[in-house]
Parts: structure tokens; sequence; C-alpha cells
């Protein structure tokens, strides 16, 4: 018997901090509210440190309950919290990084209206992301899951006066639930099939019986099911296609929320999840073909998008979409432990390209538009050399982070399909492309803004101020940021370049009494009749990362050649293309396709049909005529009588007599 | 036995099928066949020999429908009484005291009906002073 | 007949109707303080008499709980399932009559009768989920629905608030007698009206053909009262007009008796050939709810069809078995008493004088005028939703839940979709009053002590539910497991 952890603490710290900023936080100084949203978010971190540092002589898997929860019949879920390699990894990454955003923000929001507010919500963020990752069971995990959700939608719609944060928040929102949706069914099924949403149980239960839960190589079952509909829920929150739509529009919210949460945490909760379900998935093998695929083309078609735009912020938002679908690649090849590897170093280097990117608004006062920046390099150097170091570890140069965990996914992916690997390394092309192409543009050359306003020193911020961005500091023109939020962003930058250094196979060794100890007879099998395949491969793992390394250097000269050294010839380019540069620029009009397809039919046959033919004419005709009839009830009475009423009655009737047909019919059968 | 369950009522609807046949035949030959004329006297509401005077789908008085409604309550309150005395020597003591709790309950009713002022002929509206 | 040797009831069968006794009590004492005080100044005095009456039966619930059996030859039974909807409605009424208390003020609606009818309401409610034999149920049916039809027309200035008592009346009476003809068709099908006796003719052989149709009807009049589609026409127009508090009122505790009653009549009398009625009601009033609130500016009408798709997620747990089924609709009606109560406490405040501030629009910037009531409302919304930490989540998931073990995917899937579908609506009056600003100054006058008292119990019942289910589906289970035996 081991001391209690007290793994509760950790997310009941950062709600302890949500809870006094928001009561109290109104009154508080900003000193006062930072440090007590600091304190909180570095208590959960150094708690975490804390458990990581004697992780080795810890019963692992370890399960703290902490309060009995529901037990109805047979059914039982307990508060109860669950420490093994793959929680603890995330709960480094979420306080860790969460933390270091939280000390970003402080300098970045400093000016803002609702401070307080900010940081309450951030606080309450990262409980239920913390719930979520420690969770033992699936309904705690989905009170974390949908908590997220609820604190991301506060906090893009933080700056409500946008109109389009406030829509931006409420798509999130709906698009969420559609995810959710698959999530709830897959709890249900698991409720009726196992009786239980304990990892422990559900997990234990279909090792135990191999008999009962075969692979499922053959045809979709049970364990498909559950997979698919989890695949749902993951594909909602991590942005995944069909279900991405809802990523580039949070980009509406304030930069840090933007790397937080859209970036390094709540996105990735989603892979985080697969993992977790490894065991349905590997006995699943349909599942993880259609994760394999959606993670591939989701990769694929949002490096695309990635190239045209021209919002910073929406370019890293739709690579967050590319990187998610590494991931989820690597779920999909069973390759779980890569997958989580890419989860931290990404979490690592796009928090950074997002904090580092939220500098640069800062720095120009509000200006998002690429377009609009360049030769920012001697003006913001801190910033720039941060950048950098981001920049080359997304794109897979060695040895940046980024490099070790997507070599690790596309040599994992190969093993399975060559075609997973030839996308796999065109997407990182692309990637290498769209985010040099983002370096260029805003570090190097020449300053592309308004040129009278920065000669003017100060009156740039104007555009800040309406864009509801950073309000002008005290100091004026292009300026560096102030030393709060550099720290963060060096220490993330040491992350981004020595993160993958820990190298994937000790990853993997590491993550193994997690993800192998269910080894199932599929993989061995798949493995073992993939082995003489293998080991011919083994040797061309160099070659495989040769070329991944040489798309990535294409990428950078490709861009270096179009926006450094002929800035005339993207725009040809673009003319040349016609169509379909301009149906990438506008997203692939995925968004005009759903309103069409989906949102359109709805709100139209509501408002057609129910409020106007049922509602309005039939209803609101008696009320328009009451409002006549206001001068004297009993005439309105009449009139309602001989009118609508009998309407009303007359649906009650013919309700009544199609249930009344029914039952006949039920009962002469 | 489903068919015969109806079946057994099925003289009943013979019956009825018969005399609404025969009401309606009859209400409609009179109607068909008969030799009318009319005049201004016959057409004119039959009022107990007055000459009748403006129209008789006039509005009443709320007051009437008041009292007609306290009517029909009370009374059907008092109908209980009834069926009460018949089994009033099997109750004993319970009956008693339970149709005194319900005599009871009627009379705090009629309390409050005439605390109202709803019998209240000539007060007119002003019973309800507080909201109109 | 066991009851045909013992002439005279025992005392403690008084207890087992002791609730009722109390409430009854206390409405006759305000009907006759009414007459005899000053209308104006009455009102907080017979408010008083009328919570203390409310908290008195609450207390003389607790007390019956500890008399569980039959009384009075067989017409009402003591369980613990009765005891939770016992408890449900008198604590409604109490938290209803907390809210009245400023809404009549401002309304400037001088009327004791009103408290009175909210308890003689409650008289019927409490019966109905007592009620074991058809005649009483029907005849506490309407004890019930005759308050609420002069409740609902207490605005006596507005013609809206007449339209929807006229309305609601004939339309329930309409409905009414349904449920009547379908007691005497059931009567004639097993020559009694005892819902365990009816349970035994029914169980032990081939229902006859009439039993079949009783049901139908009964369904007709019970399904009316709960607004299931078909049946719901009336609900926006009548939730619309009627005084806010009231509609809280109506379309929380009176549903929840009727479900009682339906959960009586449906599993207790084994009733035959419920399972596909119950899965197209169901469907139907979920969908139609949810896409008929989706363009509704008015809150009290938006709410009104919420409640619509609300009575078509409950009836999902009909679908279920019994043994899952009662305990999630059970549960179910408890969550949704606390958070649509709370909506409406709200709603009514806000509402003022002559009800004007009812459109989402006079919701806009509710978030900075006035925090902590914008808060409150957001609770309230986002349980309505089913958002986790709130009853909502609970309620949805355990009636899902039930209904998968039946293999009602379908059903499944129809509900989830429609909550995603429901989302929208609730979070567009969220949206209102944060993030828009307010085109014309609402006036928002301070919390006072009642409504305060009202909205922290509805918060906190929602919130409660919502993290610490276990000990309230406990006992619904334990009540199923009452009910079935």
């Amino acid at each position: 018997m081991t001391p209690s952890l007290h793994l509760v603490l950790i997310p009941i710290l950062p709600l302890i901090g949500a809870a006094v900023n928001g009561l109290l936080g109104k009154r508080f100084s900003r000193q006062a509210v930072a440090t007590v949203a600091l304190a909180f978010c570095g208590a959960a971190f150094a708690m975490a440190l804390w458990i990581a540092l004697r992780f080795s002589s810890l019963p692992i898997p370890l399960t703290e309950y902490v309060a009995p929860w529901i037990r109805a019949g047979s059914f039982q879920a307990d508060f109860a919290f669950y420490l093994d390699q793959l929680s603890l990894v995330m709960m480094l990454v979420v306080t860790g990084v969460g933390f270091l955003i939280h000390i970003y923000a402080v300098g970045y929001m400093w000016e803002e209206g609702g401070f307080y507010r900010f940081f309450s919500y951030l606080n309450l963020f990262m409980f239920f992301m913390l719930t979520l990752v420690l969770a033992n069971n699936y309904l705690l995990m989905f009170i974390g899951w949908e908590g997220v959700g609820l604190a991301s939608y506060l906090l893009i719609g933080f700056w409500f006066t946008k109109d389009a944060a406030a829509a931006a928040g409420k798509k999130a929102f709906i698009v969420n639930r559609i995810g959710d949706f698959g999530f709830l069914i897959a709890l249900f099924l698991l409720i009726k099939h196992f009786g239980s949403l304990n990892f422990a149980d559900v997990f234990g239960t279909i090792v135990e019986n191999s008999t009962q839960y075969p692979v499922e190589t053959a045809g979709a079952g049970l364990l498909t099911a559950i997979g698919l509909l989890l695949m749902v829920g993951a594909a909602g929150k991590s942005a995944q296609l069909p279900l991405y739509v809802w990523l580039p529009d949070a980009m509406e919210g304030p930069t840090p929320v933007s790397a937080l949460i859209h970036a390094a945490t709540m996105v990735t909760a989603g892979v985080y999840m697969v993992a977790r379900s490894h065991v349905i998935f590997d006995r699943a093998p349909m599942a993880l073909t259609v994760v394999a695929i959606v993670g591939t083309l989701t990769a694929l078609f949002a490096a695309t998008i990635g190239i045209c735009q021209t919002d910073i912020k929406k370019v890293l938002a739709y690579s967050t979409i590319s990187q998610l679908g590494y991931m989820f690649l690597a779920c999909g090849v069973a390759a779980y432990s890569a997958g989580i590897f890419h989860l931290m170093t990404h979490a690592f280097f796009k928090g950074l390209l997002f904090l580092a990117a939220g500098s640069v608004i800062h720095a120009i006062g509000g200006e998002q538009d690429m377009r609009k920046m360049g030769g920012l390099r001697d003006h913001i150097p801190a910033t720039f050399w941060t950048m950098t170091a981001a920049t080359f570890a997304i794109a897979g140069f060695p040895p940046f982070a980024g490099f070790f965990s997507k070599d690790e996914i596309l040599w994992r992916a190969s093993q399975v399909s060559l075609a997973y690997w030839g996308i796999g390394v065109f997407t990182a092309f692309l990637t290498s492309f769209y985010m040099f192409r983002l370096w260029f543009l805003t570090f190097f050359g020449e300053y592309r803004g308004d040129q009278e306003a920065t000669q003017a020193h100060g009156g740039i911020h104007a555009t800040g101020s309406r864009a509801g961005v950073p309000a002008p500091h005290g100091h004026s023109g292009i300026h560096e940021s102030p030393k709060i939020m550099l720290i963060p962003l060096a220490i993330l930058a040491i992350l981004s370049v020595m993160g993958g250094w820990i190298g994937a196979h000790r990853f993997e060794l590491f993550l193994a009494p997690v993800f192998s100890s269910h080894q199932t007879a599929h993989l061995v099998a798949l493995t073992s009749e993939q082995a003489g395949q293998i080991t011919a491969m083994e040797h061309l793992e160099w070659v495989f990362t040769a070329i991944s390394v040489a798309a990535a250097a294409l990428g950078l000269y490709l861009a270096w050649l179009l926006y450094r050294d002929r800035p005339q010839l993207p725009q040809r380019i673009a003319n040349a293309l016609g169509g379909f540069y301009h149906a990438v620029a506008n997203k692939y009009y995925v968004d005009e396709l759903y309103a069409v397809l989906f949102v359109k039919p709805v709100v139209d046959g509501s408002t057609s049909i129910l409020w106007h033919g049922v509602d309005q004419n039939v209803i609101d005709d008696t009320l328009n005529d009451s409002a006549e009839a206001a001068r004297d009830v009993s005439d309105s009475v009449r009139h309602m009588q001989s009118g609508n009423l009998r309407s009303y009655a007359g649906w009650v009737a013919l309700g009544a007599a199609g249930v009344i047909a029914y039952m006949i019919w039920m009962g002469t059968r | 036995m489903p068919d015969n369950y109806f079946a057994r009522y099925l003289p009943l609807l013979i019956h009825f099928l018969l005399a609404g046949a025969l009401a309606s035949a009859i209400v409609l030959l009179s109607w068909l066949i008969g030799y009318r004329k009319p005049t201004r006297a016959k057409l004119s509401p039959y009022e107990c020999g007055m000459v009748p005077v403006g129209d008789a789908r006039q509005r009443f008085s709320v007051k009437f429908y008041l009292v007609a409604m306290m009517f029909i309550i009370f009374d059907v309150e008092a109908v209980f009484l009834y069926p009460w005395a018949v089994v009033l020597r099997q109750l004993k003591m319970f009956g008693f005291w339970e149709m005194l709790v319900y005599v009871g309950i009627v009379l705090v009713g009629f309390f409050y009906v005439w605390k109202k002022g709803v019998l209240d002929w000539g007060k007119a509206t002003s019973a309800r002073r507080g909201e109109v | 007949m066991n009851g045909a040797a013992q002439v005279t009831p025992q005392a403690v069968e008084y207890i087992r109707i002791l609730p009722e006794i109390v409430l009854t009590i206390f409405g006759i004492i305000i009907m006759m303080l009414d007459p005899l005080m000053d209308e104006r100044r009455s009102q907080r005095t017979l408010g008083a008499v009328g919570l203390v009456g409310a908290l008195a039966a609450i207390v003389a619930t607790l007390y019956q709980s500890q008399y569980p059996g039959v009384g009075f030859w067989g017409m009402v039974n003591v369980d613990s399932f009765s005891v939770f909807f016992h408890f449900l409605v008198t604590a409604v009424t109490a938290v209803v009559i907390l809210t009245s208390y400023e809404y009549m003020e401002v309304q400037q609606i001088r009327a004791g009768e009103y408290y009175g009818l909210i308890l003689f309401g409650a008289v019927g409610m409490c019966l109905m989920s007592s009620a074991v034999e058809l005649v009483l149920i029907f005849i506490a049916l309407e004890i019930s629905s005759i308050s609420t039809y002069i409740l609902a027309g207490f605005r006596r200035r507005a013609a809206i608030s007449s339209e929807s008592s006229v309305k609601y009346f004939l339309l329930g009476s309409f409905a009414t007698a349904f449920f009547l003809y379908g007691v005497a068709l059931m009567f004639g099908a097993t020559g009694s009206t005892s819902i365990a006796v009816i349970g035994q003719v029914l169980a032990s052989g081939q229902p006859p053909v009439l039993a079949y149709v009783g049901i139908a009807l009964m369904f007709v009049g019970l399904g009316f009262k709960v607004a299931a589609a078909p049946f719901h026409v009336w609900t926006p127009d009548v939730y619309e007009g009627a005084p806010a508090p009231i509609v809280g009122f109506m379309s929380t505790a009176p549903k929840a008796a009727v479900f009682a009653v339906l959960l009586r009549i449906l599993f207790e009398a084994h009733a035959p050939g419920r399972l596909w009625l119950i899965w197209v009601v169901a469907a139907l009033s979920m969908t139609l709810g949810n896409i008929g609130a989706l363009v509704q500016d008015n809150v009290k009408r938006l709410l009104a069809y919420s409640s619509i798709a609300h009575a078509g997620y409950l009836l999902v747990a009909f679908a279920a078995l019994p043994a899952n089924g009662i305990p999630a609709a059970m549960f179910y009606t408890a969550s949704y008493a606390a958070m649509n109560v709370g909506a409406f406490a709200v709603v009514s405040h806000l509402a003022s004088a002559g009800e004007r501030y009812v459109t989402m629009e006079d919701y806009a910037g509710l978030g900075r005028r006035s925090p902590l009531l914008a808060a409150t409302l957001t609770i309230f919304l986002l349980s309505l939703i089913g958002i986790p930490a709130t009853g909502g989540f609970f309620a949805k998931f355990y009636v899902f839940s039930a209904a998968l073990q039946a293999n009602l995917v379908g059903l499944v899937i129809i509900g989830v979709l429609n909550s995603a579908v429901g989302a929208y609506y609730y979070l567009r009056v969220i949206v209102v009053m944060y993030m828009r600003e307010a085109r014309q100054e609402v006036p928002v006058s301070p919390v006072p002590l009642g409504l305060g008292v009202a909205l922290a119990i509805s918060a906190v019942a929602t919130i409660y539910l919502g993290v610490l289910p276990g000990r309230v589906l406990e006992y619904a289970t334990r009540s199923a497991g009452d009910l079935l035996r």
C-alpha cells in the first residue's frame, strides 16, 4: 500500500483558482488575479512533476478512489483517477504547457477588460482537461470532455462584443455536439454490453474473453461499432474531417486560448481517447482503418488549405488540423505511442507557434494579415528566433522535435501501406512550404504594413483596439513583447528543439506497459505475416527518413523561391490556377456546403412549415385577431372557438384516431 | 374472441340505425312534401302572445351565469347526501363525521361565495374592486 | 374486495393521505382569509400561509413515508414511488409560491385565490401519484387540471392570458373525456378499475381488444396533459399567455404527476401493445418540439416547445424495460422540474409589469447588467441542453442508456440527434445574454429574497443532480422495485 498521491488535487487546484477568480476576481487587482491563476495552475504542475519524479517507485497502473458517485443496480461509476504512463505524459503536457501559456497570457491580456474572467475560464479549462486525462472511467472522461468544450466556448467568445467571436463560439459548440452524439452512443453500447464504463473493467473483460470478443477481421461487430462511434466523437473534438470546420473559426478567441486549447491540449483529447481505447480499436481493424484514412485525408486536406490562407492564425489553425491528422494516422496504424509522441512534441512547437504569432500580432498592434507584415526580424528578434525554432520543428528538420515524432509516424505508416506514407510525405512537404511561407512573409523583406501609421508611431494601434486585440501600450511603434511573454517562448523553444531527443523508441518503451500489455493475436499475426517484408524494409528506414527530410527541404526551398526570391510569382501562379486556387483559398467552400446541406434545410423547414405554416398561420392569426379582440374578451373567446381551437381539437382528435386505430390493430392481430 | 365481442352489440347498432333512419325520414319527408306558406306572423317567435321586441340573441349579464353555476355546484353537492343517507347505519359514527367534514367544506365554499359578493345582485362589479 | 368487511378506515390510512389533507386545510384557510382581508395588504400574508402549507406538506410526506401501504379500500397506495412524486410536487409548489411573491406584486394581481388554487392543484397532483384506482386517478387529474385552467388565466387584464386559459380549459376537457372513456372501456374489459386487478387480468391471458382501446384512450388523455406530440398543439399558446410562475408550475408538477400515473398504468397494469405507440409518440415529440423551438423569439414560447421536446425524451424511458426505464423516468422528472421551475422563475422576474419583456431581444446584455441572474439562467439552460455536471445530463444519460439496453437503437439515435439540435436554441439565449448589446435598456430590478431563495433551491438541485446523482437514482431504482413487485 503506497501512500495516497492525492491525484484529485491536480484537477481540483485549478478549479479552486477558477472559483476564487470567478467569484472574487472583480474586486482584485490585476496582480492579484494573475497571482491566483498562476499559483493554482503552477501548483498543479508542481504536483504533476512530483509524481513524475517518483513515478518509477509507484505501482503502475494506479487507481485512486475519491468518492462513490453513481451506483445504480449493477452499473457503477466513481470519482476515481487513474494513473499510468499514458495519463502521466498527458498530465505533464497539459499542466506544463498550460502553465507556460498562463504566464504568457498574463502579459498578453494585461490591458484587456475582463482580465479576471479570462483567467477564471482558463483555470476552469485546466480543471476539465485534467479530469478528462486522469479519469478512470468513460463517464468521468465525458464530463471532462464536455467541460473543456464549454470552457473553450466561453473563451472563444471571450470578446463577445465581436459578432464573429460569438458566432464562432456557437459553431464550435454545435459541431462538437454532433461529435458527442457518437461518443455518447458508444458509451451506451459499452454500458449495455459490459455493464461498466471503467477502463479497467471494460478492457479487462475484452482481453480475458478473447473468444467472446475476437478480432473482428471478418465484417463489423460490436467492437467495430463502438470504435467507429468513438471516432465520431474524437473527430468532433479533434477537428477531423468532416467535423473540422469549427477550429479555424475558433481563432477568433484570444491567442493564448488558441495556443492552449486549440493547439496544445483540448484538440488532442480525441487522440488521447482513441489511444486510451486502443484495446477496442485493436480488435476492430475496420475502425482502425477508418481512423487512419480520416487522419491521412485530414492531414492532406487541411495542409492544402493552409497554403492559401493569409491570416497568420488561420494558417496555424489549418496546420493544427493537419498535424492532428498525423496523430490519428499513427493511431490508425496501431502506432499509438508514436501518436502520443507527436502529440507531445506538437504541444511544444504548436503552442510556441501560436504564442509567437501572438507576440507578432501584439508587436504590430493587432494586425493578423501576413500580407501586411514583413521585415519584422530585426524589430522583434526574440520572437523571430523562437518562432524559427518552432518552424523548423514543425517542418520536420532534424534535430528538432517534430522530426523525430513525424518520422516515426511515417515509418510506422509505411509498414501498413505505402499510400499512407506517400500522402504523409507529400503533406510534410506542404507543411514545410506553408510554414516557411509564413516565416518569410512575416519576418523577411520589407514591412508592408501601413507605413504612415508606423511612422506616426502608435497610430497603428488604432486597428488593434478596433479588432479587439490588445490595446496600445504606453510605448509606440513595432516593439518586442514584454519579458513575461518572452520567457514562456524561450522555454517552449528549448522544448521544441530538444523535446524529441528522448527518441521515439525510448518513448515507445516507456509507454509499452500501456499499449503492448494487451497486444492482441491480430497484431502478432499482422507482424508475423509481414515480418519478411518488414525485415526487408528495416534497412530502408534511413532511406525513408531521408526522403521526408528532403520533402521538408523542398518545401523550404519553394517557399524561399516564391516569397523571398521572386515574390511576384505567387500571384501569377494563382492566376494560372484560376478556379482551383479560388476553391482552395475559400477552404473548398466546405462551410458554404454545410450551410446549404444541413443548416438551411432545417432552419427553412422550421421557418416555413412549422413557424409560418402551423405556428403563425394557425396560431398567430388568432393572436393577431385577438389584438382587435382585446377590447372585448368575450368577443375574443367566441372568435377563438370558431377559429383555430377547432383545429387544435382536430389535431388532438386526429392523433387520438391514429392511436386508437393502431391499438385496435395490435389487439386484433 | 374479439369478433364475437362486438357482434354481441350488433342488434343495438341496428336499433340505433333504424331509429335514426326513421327519425330523419319523418323530418325530411315533412320538409319535402309539406305545404308551406310563410307569413310574417307565422315566422315571428312565440312569446306567450306578447309582441316580440328586438333580437333574441342578445347578451345576458354574466350574473345569470354565475348564479346558475352556483346553483349547479351546490345542487350536485347536495345530491351526495342521498346515497349517504341510505348507508348511514352501516357507516356508523365514521359516516357522520365524514359527512360533517364534507358539509363543512361546502359551507366554506358558501362562505367564500357570499363574502366575495357573488350573491349580492346590487353590488355589481364592486366585489372585484382590486382588479378592474 | 378486501375492504368490504372493514367499513371504517383506520387512523393509519389517514396518514396515507396526510399531505393531501394538509394541503387542503391550508387551501381552505387561504380561501376563508381572502375575503376577510383587505386585498391591498393581504397578498403577502396569504402567500406566507401558502408557503407554510407547502412546507407542511413536505414534512407530512416525510412522515408519511414511514407508513407505506394501501389505504381506503385499495384506492391509494403509499410506497417509495408515491413518496418520491409527493416530495417532488410539494417542493415544486413551495418554490413556485416563493417565485410568485414578487411576480404578483409586480403584475399587480391582487387575488388570494391564487395561492389557494396552487395548493388545491397540488392536492390533485399528489393524489395522482399515490392513487391506484382509475376513478380516483381521474378525480385527482380533474382537481389538478381545473386549478391550472384557472391559474393560466390569472393575468386578467391581458387578453392573451384569458385566451390561454380558455384554450387550455376547452382542449383539456376534451382530453380528459378521452381518459374517462378509456377508464370506462378498461372497466368493461377487465371488470375492475383497480390497477392491480387490471394488471392481473391483463397478464393472465390474451387481453380483449377493448383493453387495447382503453389503453389507447387513456394514453391520449394523459399524453395531452404532458404535451406529447401529436397532442401538444395547445402548449405554445397556453404557455405564452399564462403567468410565468404558473407556467413553471404547470410544466413540471402536473407533468410529473401524470408521468407517475402513466408509469403505473403502463407498467403496473401490464398495458399491452405499448412499445411502438410510445416509440412513435416519443420520436414525434422530440422532433416537433425541437424544430419548433428553433425559430422562436419569445422565450416563453421557446420554453414551451422545449417542454414538448422534453416530454419526448422522457417518453423514451417508457419504451425501455421497466427495471431501467422507471428509475430513468423518475430521475428525469426530478431534474426537469428543478431546471424548468428555475428557468421560469428567472423569466418571471425579468418579465416585469404586464410581462412586457419576454422576447429574446429583451435578454440582450443581461450578462452585464445582472451577471448573477444571467449565470443562474445559464445553469438552467445548460442543464436543459444536457451538459455534464447538471441534472439534465444524467437525466438524458439514464434515459438513453435504458432505451439502448432495450435495444431501441433507432429511438436513441433520434433522441441524441435531437438533443444536439436542441443545444442550438438554448445556446441562442445564452449567446444573446452574454454576447449582444442591448438595443434598448430593459430594466432589471434587484432580486428579492423569496425569488432568490427559489432560484438558489432550483440551481442547487440542478447541480446536485448533475454532480451526485447517485442517491436519487438509487432511491428511484428502489421505488421501481416497489412498483413492479
